[in-house]
């Protein structure tokens, strides 16, 4: 397989309302970021793939103003994914293994702020038989979390509530270290558990902020990626796996594809000692790390993960660019770095990332 | 490094039509992949990855629709991408899936389009207001008859060009089961005199809204080597996309095009489209967009393109048949749209075609375009498998 790296990372500071942006002026600033960073312009990189919603957007072929912001100009090989940008990079990094490019750009932004994302996400349900109700995201992750707190193997995963607000504190307390990050800083564990319910089990620290952002990063291939990059974040292996739609028919206290889509990417093959997970939801990354056996020796989500910066389409980005960061810093050797969509973890990506030995 | 050849050993769609109400998404996208694998002889369990495209979710108003067609599409456990490249989305679906087997990442993949527009309104779903841009709100054809007045200004093609392609695009779909409008009392003054729509465009010379879904098995050359029919190689593929608009921008042939087709004939080893390429199916939504895309894909030179359709040469007895299948003219679920283009030159070549067979063909093009003229994907495809 062909050597590819993601050898740069840029985002966004992630806010609640970005209103006086349009997407495109939000995104812009981090294109050029990754770019400077690696002294090429977009008429020199190779193959140009984003990932983005016109949900969020509220209008029809809404990525096609992004396109303009890059300046496809002469035209570039480009495509687009309407999913989070993880898998825009999924598919730039194929690209790059039939060696028709050896540079990839890969960007993807989400704007929640002009709806209400609840209701918005809603729409993403089976149209004829759940979506008419209109479940809300954060009631079928509270499903979610219920499910694993009443599970009878809960004592083995110390799945309990105090659990799930440790979760919230550690990481809102790592985001502190992230300026980029939209909600810093947290309480103690016990003084959480004070706070009201959202939605029964999940309190308000357990879920997401809702926010806008945009993501970048560069991958490039062999020794263009070691001219590009001191330190390359080479992609060993990546995978990304679906499960049924119907919530019925899955056991929400495991996933499955996580598992599977970590095992095709190498994961179990060498110890990480960083992940980079995508668990908008505190019981969600008690589900994610038994999956993919994270001991204690692993530094989780040293960013703040999803919970201090959760932009829909460009959160499961974030993560491979934060891992990757690492890597590029020295921070890390091997990390892992996951991404999510749809409801209650539905589809899930595994990337294994490494640095050479310095 | 080589890349592993790619071979399309199966290909199924639906009856095209203006409204399916007896399927959900689900069932309309159901029948057109199992019909694909039928003709591969596979199973769901052969399937590694699933690659799936459409235009914008307004128009059936269903978010990421792929997350709910993950059980329809068998694709429980396996990988799933959604593309989404506008107008142009059906072919280059079917290159990210081609992209997967030629990386060796994937062995067989199901590539699928669709769109149901009678779950919603297109016109509306391309319509929606947006502060500070500029509203298309008359749909496509209100966005393309000035492109398609440039093109007549310029090369000084008479007025009557577009309804001969619609005439012909219109009696080729005959010929095709499948197609959405088989009009067999129309006549060419049937056409011309056809209502105004957005002048010079014509009632008759624009495509319909289709209920519909598109197909295809990729897979390696060991997976060709077990298709029960002759499958159809890959020889070249490649997207390109531009701006939507700026000073520079050329609407009636839009470089990106001319770029893509340029890209895709030097994979393919092609010098000569015109007398190379034996077959074309090519995005024609209106009329007039033959003879613009004749010239922006190289079958003719700048200003002549509306020369070979006046000829016949377009014709399906032509010495270059283009849409022998009907076309978008006939057929226009968007989103599959550019798929069946793809999947109607491997037909071609595979010598499966059917009633509109052209006899003989042996290397053929699949086009599609999108947005406003900007995203371009194509595919050439041959029935001997690519040297190397």
């Amino acid at each position: 397989m062909r050597e590819v790296a993601i050898v740069a990372f840029g985002q966004s500071h992630h806010r609640r309302d970005s209103a006086e942006v349009s997407e495109v002026e939000m995104l812009m600033p981090v294109l050029h970021q990754v770019l400077d960073a690696v002294g090429l312009r977009a008429g020199e990189i190779d193959f140009t793939c984003s990932g983005s919603s016109d949900y969020l957007a509220g209008r029809a072929f809404s990525f096609t103003m992004a396109l303009d912001g890059v300046g496809a100009w002469p035209p570039i090989s480009e495509s687009h994914v309407e999913m989070d940008g993880a898998w825009a990079l999924y598919e730039a990094w194929t690209r790059l293994l039939t060696g028709e490019a050896d540079t990839a750009l890969v960007y993807s932004y989400g704007k929640s702020s002009p709806g209400d994302l609840r209701e918005v996400l809603t729409r993403q349900l089976d149209p004829y038989y759940v979506a008419p109700l209109w479940p809300d995201s954060v009631s079928l992750a509270a499903l979610q979390a219920q499910a694993l707190l009443d599970a009878e193997d809960a004592e083995d995963t110390g799945a309990d509530e105090r659990a799930l607000a440790a979760v919230a504190a550690r990481s809102r307390t790592a985001a502190e270290d992230n300026p980029h990050a939209q909600v810093t800083g947290s309480p103690p564990p016990e003084t959480l558990l004070d706070d009201p319910y959202l939605v029964r089990p999940l309190r308000r620290h357990d879920c997401p902020p809702v926010g806008d952002g945009a993501a970048a990063v560069v991958l490039a291939a062999g020794d263009t990626a070691r001219r590009l990059c001191r330190r390359p974040a080479w992609i060993r292996g990546m995978d990304h796996r679906t499960e049924a739609h119907s919530l019925g028919v899955r056991d929400l206290t495991r996933s499955p594809s996580t598992r599977l889509a970590a095992e095709r990417a190498g994961a179990f093959e060498a110890p990480a000692d960083l992940a980079e997970l995508h668990a908008p939801f505190t019981s969600q990354e008690l589900i994610l790390r038994r999956e993919l056996g994270l001991g204690e020796g692993v530094r989780v989500n040293p960013s703040g993960g999803a919970l201090a910066a959760n932009p829909m389409m460009a959160a499961g980005l974030i993560r491979l660019g934060e891992a990757a960061a690492a890597i590029h810093r020295g921070a890390a050797d091997r990390a892992l770095a996951h991404a999510t969509s749809g409801p209650c973890l539905q589809q899930n990506l595994v990337a294994v990332l490494e640095g050479d030995v310095l | 490094m080589t890349k592993e050849p790619v071979a399309v050993v199966g290909i199924g769609q639906t009856k095209h039509t203006a409204a399916r109400r007896d399927v959900s998404i689900a069932g309309l996208v159901r029948e057109a992949a199992v019909r694909a694998l039928d003709d591969a002889e596979l199973t769901w369990a052969d399937i590694d990855a699933v690659v799936i495209g459409k235009a914008p979710d307004f128009f059936e108003g269903v978010m990421m629709p792929e997350l709910y067609l993950a059980d329809a599409l068998g694709a429980v456990g396996k990988p799933m991408l959604r593309v989404h490249t506008a107008g142009s989305v059906g072919g280059s679906t079917a290159l990210v899936a081609s992209g997967l087997v030629a990386s060796r990442v994937h062995r067989t993949v199901l590539t699928l389009a669709f769109e149901k527009q009678s779950e919603s309104n297109a016109m509306w779903g391309l319509s929606l207001p947006i502060p500070f841009q500029q509203p298309l709100l008359a749909g496509a054809g209100g966005f393309f008859a000035p492109h398609v007045r440039a093109y007549m200004r310029r090369t000084g093609a008479p007025d009557g060009i577009g309804a001969l392609v619609a005439y012909k695009d219109r009696r080729n779909a005959l010929r095709n089961p499948y197609a959405h409008l088989h009009e067999h009392d129309l006549t060419l003054e049937k056409v011309r005199s056809s209502p105004m729509l957005w002048d010079p465009i014509r009632y008759s010379e624009t495509c319909p809204s289709s209920d519909g879904a598109c197909a295809m098995v990729l897979t390696d050359r060991a997976g060709a080597d077990r298709a029960p029919y002759p499958p159809a190689w890959m020889h070249g593929g490649a997207m390109r996309s531009e701006p939507t608009l700026f000073a520079g921008k050329d609407c009636v042939s839009p470089r990106a095009g001319r770029d893509c087709a340029a890209d895709v004939y030097r994979q393919a080893g092609i010098t000569d489209p015109r007398r190379e390429i034996d077959a074309v199916e090519m995005y024609v939504p209106f009329s007039w967009y033959e003879p613009m895309w004749l010239e922006n894909l190289g079958f003719a030179d700048e200003g002549e393109g509306w020369k070979l359709t006046e000829s016949g040469v377009t014709g399906i007895d032509g010495e270059l048949p283009v849409n022998p299948s009907g076309g978008v003219l006939s057929t226009n679920p968007i989103g599959a749209s550019g798929m069946l283009r793809f999947a109607e030159a491997a037909l071609q070549v595979r010598g499966r075609a059917g009633e509109h067979q052209i006899d003989g063909a042996r290397k053929a093009l699949g086009h599609a375009y999108g947005g406003g003229s900007q995203f371009f994907s194509m595919w050439v495809v041959a029935d001997t498998p690519p040297a190397n």
